[in-house]
């Protein structure tokens, strides 16, 4: 049940909240943080079996004929996880009531937010691929609702489309690697798939898996070259940045890359891969965040540089690394919260984010600017933070990092001098200095926007003096569980005087240089430079891919979607006729006696009869002897369903026949009578289209009949009928209680295309306004469409 | 023609009934049936214009369609909340007479193919109205 709670209370919580904000005033934050915070609550009480070495498994069938079921897996590295989703949830939500207080779709906003929270939350606790995936989206989907949560401006509404397009594109890949994952070790199951490494990375598939993996998590945590998403997610409410881009969105990526490290990394391939990738993104967004006065860009930059780092760690995958960047999830998500929280305080107090115009807030907001100092100090790893502790094992595990010890140490180092930088400008900037007409009408922030920016402030000062603390208790099942083997971890504060020491020595030096230099640095021609390529360059990428997608969807659109009917009807008779002669060829069918039983006179005469019509429509010319050759060519068919025994079909038939007869009278008179003539060369076309279709059907009914008659189907309807069915009509029978989820599809579909009709319909009597949408214009046909055509000067009767 | 509408449509519609009714046990059901109740309207639609016969029929095939749906979903579902499978059939038996979620189902299937034909034919009939002549009922 534990884990239930955990992961679908959030939804509940979703559900609920819309109609439940109105009421709770001003308590909101407060009131709906006592979700996440029971939901850490029920997670820690699991800590203890963690930290013993044991997991907890909890299954529940789902789809069992597909093995999907809904599973989930809960061990070090997800109790992680998940503890940090709903940790710094609870600050979140109590954050967000603060600071969207008197929002008028407050309710609206907690529904996205604990919908969010419960997919994430579903995403780490996961044990079964199918649902992984399935909550992976959810994520997506969850994030770009908050994205765009201020629906009503553009830029909200093209950072969620970005974000979406680009985290779902990694989405899909995902899929495809998840399926080849079941196809190479023959199970969904994650805690199983943990066992069979070295199966996969045997296995031909594993650069297929590995790619497409990869490729799930460089979209969502936001790696080069897709970087470019995040930023312009900061159109996001803050509380939205801060829990997005700490603890939750963009660490589904790193926990994609940590879940499967067992059993994908060891690899040249993971390794080069992986860490490169995770070197670049880290080492371009440390110094890109240094080009942005925004205090949202400027975070959003730093968390491109954490994941980048992350990604960097697990892909040199020793035992230190992976300790390294386990610590450091935790590290980034208490200073990166809190620092969002407190550009959220400032940007509630002042309205404004940008650090050139602020100044001497320290004064007006003490606690934030206490906790927003302990925050960007722990961010520069500087002791005695938590911070500290994280970059100390970074930089030992880039130093043992046998093939490339001095690249690696030397770019972690000069990601680290920017963010020593950044963290400068961060709080010195706004905090310090003297007032200005800005700041000075900043008043006290309420208790809630403070409250989450202090508790992150205390967990980085008490976990930077008492690391070990977490050694038993997460990080060594954690580590444990992205190694694939049993590690003790022992974290400490002071290890001497180690190399690592001297690289941090050297990197705040040179931070504290970069920081005093920024106001020349950031307007130099490289550095502008730098950032109109890799920033805002990659940002137009994106638009140019979208802009050529969309034009390959108005070519192809144009292509198959004319607007001509007649091209549609060909287009769907030569695939017909196309799929299944080539299937008579496979198969072989062609040629052979078939046996005809013997055929009677009056089926002679309606079999003429049916032909004799349908010929004769090649022959007439006006509309009524047209419409009236088609019908003796129905009715004879429906006649001859009559003496073959299917009474209901030839009703069904008959029926079809006479409503036929209706419409197309009612079509065609709306038409002028001009007829036009066709080129040779479309009677020819359209001679063989016709032809061609002819053929293929006679020859699908004779192959039919070449075919073995076996009939256990009818034999089964016809003994169950009765029996199970209550009645005696085996074909309605069939429709309406043993097939009745066809018919259930088929009537839908009904509904669909009479609303579509009625839609098409209405749309014609009025200008349209989106000409573009129109056929080409070099399709000047001699025979114009029947409905384009019909006078649209009169104005039809309204419906009552 | 009006004459053989006033006589024709009641007939026709009665007939559609039981074509529903009896589908289950000869030949018949919520398709056809459906069809030739609303051949029936269209029918009263060419004698007398489609306001008389929208007014007939007095809802909108708009709704008929929608109805329909629910219905056939209802009993799709209604097995559901006794434990059973989707669509599975539930059948009450009275002195004879059984009904059941199929008939109910099949209902919905009728109040749809009405809906459906009849918008179409509204529609079609509204965009050219020199074929049928516009007349009130007076």
């Amino acid at each position: 049940m534990g884990l239930l709670f955990v992961v679908f209370s959030g939804f509940l919580l979703a559900l609920v909240a819309p109609w439940l904000t109105p009421h709770t005033g001003r308590a909101a934050g407060w009131l709906y943080g006592l979700l996440p915070a029971s939901i850490t609550g029920v997670l820690a009480s699991f800590l203890g079996r963690i930290a013993a070495g044991g997991t907890v498994q909890q299954s529940y069938a789902w789809v069992p004929g597909l093995n999907v079921n809904l599973s989930f897996y809960l061990d070090g590295l997800s109790l992680l996880f998940a503890l940090l989703i709903s940790g710094i949830g609870t600050l979140i939500f109590v954050y967000a009531g603060g600071y969207l207080r008197g929002h008028h779709h407050l309710g609206r906003f907690f529904c996205y937010l604990s919908m969010f929270m419960a997919a994430m939350l579903g995403l780490v606790l996961a044990d079964n691929l199918i649902t992984f995936y399935i909550f992976f989206e959810l994520t997506s989907f969850a994030s770009f609702v908050l994205i765009g949560f201020n629906h009503d401006e553009a830029p909200s509404r093209r950072a969620a489309w970005q974000a979406l397009l680009v985290t779902k594109a990694g989405g899909l890949a995902l899929l495809v690697g998840f399926i080849l994952m079941q196809q190479a070790t023959g199970t969904f199951q994650i805690s199983a798939l943990l066992e069979s490494g070295d199966l996969l990375r045997e296995h031909r598939f594993y650069l297929p898996i590995v790619l497409l993996l990869l490729a799930g998590a460089f979209t969502k945590s936001a790696q080069f070259p897709f970087y470019f998403w995040l930023p312009n997610a900061m159109e996001a409410p803050t509380p939205v940045s801060a829990y997005l881009h700490s603890a939750t969105m963009v660490k589904a990526g790193i926990y994609v890359l940590a879940r499967f490290h067992p059993v994908l990394s060891g690899t040249d391939l993971w390794m080069w891969l992986v860490g490169g990738i995770g070197a670049a993104t880290m080492a371009l967004s440390a110094w890109l965040a240094l080009q942005y006065t925004d205090m949202k860009a400027i975070l959003a930059y730093t968390t491109i540089m954490a994941l980048g780092l992350l990604t960097m760690l697990l892909g040199l995958g020793t035992e230190a690394a992976v300790e390294a960047a386990l610590v450091y999830v935790l590290v980034h998500a208490f200073y990166k919260a809190a620092l969002f929280m407190v550009a959220g305080a400032v940007d509630h107090g002042v309205h404004e984010r940008d650090i050139t115009r602020l100044g001497g807030l320290g004064a007006r907001m003490p606690l934030t600017a206490v906790a927003a100092g302990i925050a960007a100090l722990s961010m520069a790893g500087i002791p005695p933070f938590f911070g500290f502790v994280a970059k100390e094992i970074a930089y030992k595990a880039a130093l043992q990092f046998d093939p490339a010890a001095l690249a690696v140490a030397g770019v972690s180092v000069l990601a680290n001098v920017a963010l020593v930088a950044t963290a400068g400008l961060l709080i010195l900037r706004p905090f310090l200095g003297g007032q200005n007409e800005v700041t000075e009408a900043a008043h006290r922030p309420a208790a809630g926007l403070w409250f989450g920016p202090v508790v992150l402030a205390v967990l980085s000062v008490g976990l930077g003096l008492a690391p070990w603390l977490l050694d038993h208790a997460l990080l060594g099942p954690s580590a444990s569980a992205v190694l694939g083997t049993a590690v003790e971890p022992h974290l400490a504060l002071w290890h001497g005087l180690t190399p690592e020491l001297g690289l941090s020595g050297l990197t705040v030096a040179a931070g504290v240089a970069t920081y005093l230099s920024w106001t020349a640095l950031h307007t130099s021609a490289p550095f502008q430079q730098f950032e109109r390529w890799l920033g805002t360059g990659l940002d137009h990428g994106y638009d140019h891919v979208v802009d050529g997608l969309l034009a390959v969807g108005r070519w192809q659109t144009r292509l198959l979607q004319n607007g001509v009917l007649r091209r549609y009807l060909s287009t769907v008779l030569v695939a017909t006729i196309g799929l299944v002669a080539g299937a008579f060829y496979h198969y072989g069918f062609f040629g052979g006696p078939i046996a005809v039983g013997e055929v009677t006179a009056y089926e002679w005469i309606l079999s003429l009869l049916a032909a004799g019509g349908a010929v004769g429509t090649l022959f007439f010319r006006e509309r009524i002897s047209l419409i009236t050759s088609l019908g003796v060519s129905g009715f004879s068919i429906a006649l001859l369903f009559l003496t073959f025994g299917a009474p209901d079909l030839a009703k069904t038939q008959f029926l079809i026949e006479t409503l036929t007869v209706i419409l197309v009278v009612l079509i065609l008179t709306g038409v002028s009578q001009v007829e036009g003539s066709l080129t040779p060369a479309q009677k020819v076309t359209n001679g063989a289209v016709a032809v061609g279709t002819g053929a293929v059907v006679s020859g699908l009914v004779l192959a039919v009949l070449k075919l073995p008659f076996e009939n256990p189907m009818g034999e089964y309807y016809a003994q169950k009928t009765y029996v199970e069915g209550e009645g005696r009509n085996i074909v309605n029978t069939i429709l309406v209680d043993f097939r009745a989820l066809d018919t259930l599809g088929e009537i839908t579909v009904l509904l669909a295309a009479g609303f579509g009709i009625y839609a098409l319909l209405r749309l014609g009597t009025a200008p349209d306004p989106n000409a573009e949408n129109d056929p080409p214009p070099e399709d000047a046909s001699p025979q114009s469409e029947p409905i384009e055509s019909s006078a649209p000067e009169q104005t039809p009767q309204q419906v009552s | 023609m009006r004459t053989a509408a006033r006589l024709l449509v009641p007939l026709m519609l009665l007939f559609s009934v039981f074509l529903l009714l009896r589908g289950h046990n000869e030949t018949g059901g919520g398709f056809i049936g459906g069809l030739v109740a609303g051949i029936s309207f269209a029918l009263y639609a060419i004698a007398y214009g489609t306001a008389a016969s929208r007014a007939a029929l007095r809802t909108t095939p708009q709704q008929l369609m929608a109805v329909g749906l629910g219905i056939a979903v209802v009993s799709a579902l209604l097995p559901l909340l006794g434990g059973g499978a989707l669509l599975e059939g539930l059948w009450v038996k009275w002195q004879g007479i059984k009904l059941g979620s199929p008939v109910l189902f099949d209902v919905g299937v009728y109040l749809l193919v009405i809906g459906v034909t009849l918008v179409v034919i509204y529609e079609l009939e509204e965009h050219n109205p020199r074929l049928f002549p516009d007349v009130s009922l007076g």
